[in-house]
């Protein structure tokens, strides 16, 4: 649990869902402001668990559709990678 | 939409944002237009740095006035934008660059950025992961620093809001009316804006807006290159804090992201000119190569992201900054070549105050960034640029 709230939707940055509607109630209710003042998806599982659920939310408190929200960039690599592997000097775990 | 302003501003960047912000405060009546969302041109993508060691007067002049900004700008904006003093810490990797290391220094230090030449021992202390052994020396300025792109973005647009200015995101450009060499008025996909002040602070995408303007879209050569950096895991505090760069290591650096403790590195290697973002793999071999060079460590930590974004490149690398004396009312500062994120707060402040009170306080040189001075073929010398 975190002391900014009760519930985490990001668990790579622990990122509550209170932090999020607080956000949305300033009126900052598009993804990708939300996600980089927060930093939603930009930790290691790369939003596949929280940005689902942020698009929830921010449907939820602005009345728009899901499909209406677009889904932020998704960054290579998919999964984290060892710097070692990448130049050649370890084996992948 | 509001249908008339007393100034627009094209372009919500980190310099697009500040002017409008220092133009609200100035009490101007302020539109701001974005294509995108605001920051997603180039600010967003930026490696958070903010230094004073370029190798001519008029730049270490304007950073140094914005290293002045910067340490206020959390408290002026009413927001913590996440300004650290950490320093920038260039290495040298041969004698002949430890001479031109004093020279810079000389320099640095007559116009009052207090850098001085370390030794590989000093520069382990400053940064504990360094692998010294390859390096004679190091040029260091601990009054450097960086700050958090995001936030300043923010706040910037915040603040200006706050002050009566309107910022219209998803808000495209197609037109600029111009009557007897007079800007008339804005044309977006969302309708017209009329305005006697129009600036073109669209960076990468100026030369397009300035040919909407009537103008030759070589007048301003600003080209975008793309540039790259591979961002990893946290790691704890304090172990790469500077901005670390052997410039003779294909200019590649690293450095501890203020915010969250991941490592960002970046290198020279740049494509272009091209508008494409896409990330390449060549880069990430590229620029792990000279990481694990300079933080051998770094070997042990995985990369989460990586990801593209321009330099808007002069043929000097410095920006045009000032009025176009073809069309009244036509302002630009764009061409940042990399360096708009920690110019914004200076170059917001002395546009602001131009187009208001007609000069400025700002020490800003503005024969040295004259938009004009590509048409009469003059040059100043290359702007100091790393990655």
């Amino acid at each position: 649990m975190s002391e900014r709230g009760e519930k985490i939707i990001c668990r790579c940055n622990e990122v509550t869902v209170e932090e999020i509607e607080a956000l949305i109630e300033q009126g900052i209710t598009d993804i990708e402001m939300i996600k980089r003042l927060l930093r939603i998806g930009m930790g290691p599982c790369q939003g596949r668990t929280c940005i689902p659920m942020v698009i929830s939310i921010i449907a939820r408190k602005t009345g728009k559709s899901p499909d209406e929200i677009k889904l932020p960039a998704t960054r290579i690599p998919v999964r984290p990678v060892p710097i070692g592997v990448l130049v050649g000097e370890m084996d992948e775990e | 939409m509001k249908s008339k302003a007393d100034v627009v501003v094209i372009g919500g960047g980190s310099t697009g944002t500040s002017i409008a912000y220092h133009l609200a405060k100035l009490g101007a009546d302020v539109v701001l237009v974005e294509k995108g969302y605001l920051g997603n041109g180039s600010t967003f993508r930026c490696a958070t740095g903010i230094r004073q060691q370029f190798t001519d007067e008029a730049n270490i002049k304007l950073m140094k006035y914005n290293i002045e900004r910067w340490k206020k700008l959390s408290e002026e904006l009413g927001y913590d934008i996440n300004f650290k003093q950490t320093g920038y810490l260039f290495l040298a990797t041969t004698e002949e660059e430890v001479e031109a290391f004093k020279q810079n220094i000389k320099l640095h230090n007559k116009f009052g950025a207090p850098t001085r030449l370390i030794t590989p021992e000093e520069a382990k202390e400053i940064v504990p992961l360094l692998n010294a052994d390859e390096f004679l020396a190091g040029q260091w300025n601990p009054t450097d620093g960086k700050a958090n792109p995001f936030k300043t973005v923010f706040a910037f647009a915040r603040k200006a809001k706050e002050l009566g200015a309107e910022i219209y995101e998803y808000t495209e450009v197609t037109d600029i009316i111009v009557e007897n060499n007079e800007v008339k008025g804005v044309k977006t996909n969302r309708g017209t804006i009329k305005t006697d002040v129009v600036v073109n602070a669209a960076n990468a995408w100026a030369p397009i807006i300035n040919e909407m303007a009537g103008l030759d879209r070589e007048f301003i050569p600003i080209k975008p290159y793309k540039h790259q950096l591979v961002k990893t895991e946290p790691i704890k505090e304090g172990q790469i804090e500077p901005l670390v760069c052997p410039p003779a290591w294909n200019d590649s650096y690293v450095i501890q992201d203020g915010e969250d403790g991941g490592i960002l590195c970046g290198t020279g290697l740049e494509y272009g000119p091209t508008y494409d973002m896409t990330p390449t793999y060549d880069f990430l071999r590229e620029v792990l190569k000279w990481a694990t060079r300079i933080i051998p460590a770094l070997k042990y930590v995985h990369v989460l992201r990586q990801w593209a974004g321009f330099y808007a490149k002069t043929p000097d690398s410095n920006p045009a900054i000032g009025k176009i004396n073809y069309i009244d009312g036509f302002y630009i500062a764009a061409g940042f070549s990399g360096h708009g994120f920690m110019m914004a707060p200076g170059v917001g402040e002395a546009i602001a105050e131009l187009i208001v009170k007609g000069k400025t306080h700002v020490p800003l040189d503005w024969e040295w960034y004259d938009p004009h001075r590509f048409e009469r073929g003059e040059l100043r010398s290359t702007a100091f640029q790393i990655g």
